[in-house]
């Protein structure tokens, strides 16, 4: 039986990669979109370790609420993402810095 | 079960409001060409009224749950949702133009518009992890999309990406800290979670984490220093009509989840966020009212100035009394009416092909046209809270809290930094009266714009004799508010 603590250290370690992932990328906006799907697998993870261990259902249920969430947010940020590139003809997160000030 | 169990009627303003959303979808697809946008232009107006009507019409003395305990129908969620709806409709009008000029007067635009108050509603209302959640999404979702609405625009869709990837980057840190909540208290309602985490000794570890996570989000969520990157950003390169959309309820909503998540589901932990509140708060008093002063660009300093504003609130919050909670909410509800009718006035100045979103642009308004001029004064004298506007009273009743509360020092430091504030709120009032104009563009927007901002901005002085009975009012959403 593997114990509670080692799918919370697996959770927090997805969660920090996914995290540096969205700040140290500079290259790519298609990367911060998969960082951010892991973050929330992250999460999801956390949630159903914690609803097996308390033996209790509601967890899970959760999970699936950020699973369907999580594939309307994907779903936008493509979106947006394209209209992005027709807009700029670059996804290069660099070049994203017509905001300033 | 039966729908009867499951006490419905409680959330019939949302059910309505959700409906009409999904029956002006379908009717666009329907709807003759030519009348389509128009159509349901009004009819999103119309629905937004007539829900806050069905809000007023029943609203609650006491709070009562619905959905097994899903959603809370309190004074406070009632007060609230009045405030979105009413609001919303306000600012839709305020945008007609606006949008009619750039190609964004479509009827996904107002769809997208009422889901995302029917997200603040249920934000509003959340009595569980999961209904808080999904408030906030539903919300987020539809104004990442309302500001990429404006596809045609480089810095509009600039702007949308940025929003985007850190409120979700903030829902995930949110998610977070529920994810460590459920596991220490092993449920996902909010007065479950409070009596569980009762008995929690304040030196936990796991505890302290989680509530760290919520406030990092939460800051994430209202803008407050030093997570407030994204909010000059999505100020500037949104649709101005998006952009009054934004700074107006949302501010409500998050309102209503710092209340619910905070001072419902962690009110023993209050020790535990307090100081982290106290320095966001500051941060954001200083660095919005410091930096709203290099600002050029109007909607960009009303960013700032949002962002000062949003410490002012967290001022209430912190204090930890219900006194400060009920000054909070007073604060905010002014702050977003003010807000409302500033982006107002910039989409009154605005015409097609052109921004009026320089400062220079308000040069020698007060020649131009007398009565904008007069609306001008009057709003920036209520945000920088000189008397005897309602702004001014905001202002007091946080300040006060914070005295009750022993917080003398950060009461100072706060007025000092909001006179500081005043200069560049001052500096608009100059430009306005006092500098010779720039354009001569002549001001034509139509009469309910007109008389909407009038309205709008003349409540803010007009309250004056009735402003002891809005304080009342929100005293007694905050006194209700027990789980």
């Amino acid at each position: 039986m593997i114990p509670l603590s080692h799918y919370l250290v697996l959770g927090a370690v997805l969660f920090a990669i996914s995290v540096v992932g969205i700040f140290l990328n500079r290259k790519n906006v298609v990367i911060l979109l998969m960082s951010i799907e892991l973050l929330l697998l992250a999460v999801n993870l956390n949630f159903v370790a914690f609803s097996h261990f308390l033996q209790d259902i509601s967890g899970q249920i959760f999970v699936f609420f950020i699973l369907t969430v999580a594939a309307a947010e994907a779903a936008i940020g493509l979106a947006i993402l394209i209209v992005l590139f027709r807009s700029r003809r670059t996804i290069n997160v660099d070049d994203l810095d017509s905001l300033k000030g | 079960m039966n729908l009867h169990t499951l006490q419905t009627a409680l959330a019939i303003p949302d059910l309505f409001l959700a409906a009409m959303a999904s029956v002006i979808l379908v009717l666009g697809l329907f709807a003759d060409e030519k009348k389509r946008d128009l159509l349901c232009y009004w009819l999103s107006v119309a629905t937004l009224v007539s829900t806050a009507f069905l809000v007023i019409a029943d609203f609650s003395t006491e709070s009562a749950v619905a959905f097994n305990g899903l959603f809370v129908d309190d004074p406070m969620a009632d007060l609230c949702k009045v405030a979105i709806c009413l609001l919303s409709a306000v600012v839709f009008i305020y945008g007609r133009d606006y949008n009619r000029q750039r190609g964004l007067f479509k009827n996904e635009y107002y769809v997208l518009g009422l889901f995302a108050v029917c997200g603040m509603m249920v934000m509003s209302s959340a009595n569980h992890l999961l209904t808080l959640y999904l408030g906030l999404e539903l919300m987020s979702l539809c104004l990442y999309a309302m500001i990429a609405f404006y596809r045609d625009d480089q810095l509009a869709v600039e702007s949308a990406m940025k929003y985007f990837v850190l409120g979700a980057l903030a829902s995930s840190i949110l998610l977070y800290g529920m994810s460590l909540l459920y596991g220490m208290t092993g449920s996902l309602a909010l007065p479950a979670i409070a009596t569980q985490l009762a008995g929690v000794e304040p030196g936990d570890l796991s505890l302290a984490l989680a509530v760290v996570l919520v406030v990092v989000a939460l800051a994430f969520k209202l803008g407050a220093v030093p997570f407030h990157m994204w909010v000059p950003d999505v100020y500037h390169g949104s649709p101005t009509s998006t952009t009054a959309f934004i700074s107006a309820a949302p501010k409500i909503a998050a309102f209503a989840i710092v209340l619910r998540l905070l001072i419902g589901g962690l009110g023993d932990q209050h020790g535990l966020w307090q100081e982290m509140l106290v320095i966001l708060a500051l941060l954001s008093v200083a660095a919005g009212n410091i930096i709203a002063i290099a600002q050029k660009n109007l909607k960009r300093l009303l960013a700032y100035s949002a962002i000062s504003h949003m410490g002012f609130f967290l001022f209430g919050i912190l204090s930890g009394t219900a006194a400060g909670y009920s000054a909070s909410l007073f604060y905010v509800l002014v702050y977003a009416t003010m807000s409302g009718a500033a982006f107002g006035l910039i989409l009154y100045l605005s015409g097609k092909d052109f921004e009026s979103d320089r400062l220079s642009d308000l040069r020698g308004l007060g020649r131009r046209s007398p009565g904008i001029a007069l609306m001008v004064l009057i709003l920036m004298f209520s945000m920088a809270g000189v008397p005897p506007t309602a702004g001014f009273f905001a202002k007091l009743s946080v300040i006060q809290a914070l005295v009750d509360a022993n917080l003398a020092w950060v009461a100072v430091t706060a007025v000092i930094l909001a006179v500081i504030g005043a200069y560049y709120y001052l500096r608009i009032i100059k430009l306005v009266y006092f500098d010779p104009p720039e354009i001569e563009r002549p001001l034509n927007s139509p009469a309910d714009h007109q008389y909407t901002l009038a309205l709008n901005v003349f409540l803010i002085v007009a309250i004056l004799p009735w402003i002891g009975k809005l304080i009342s009012l929100c005293n007694q959403a905050i006194a209700r508010f027990v789980y």
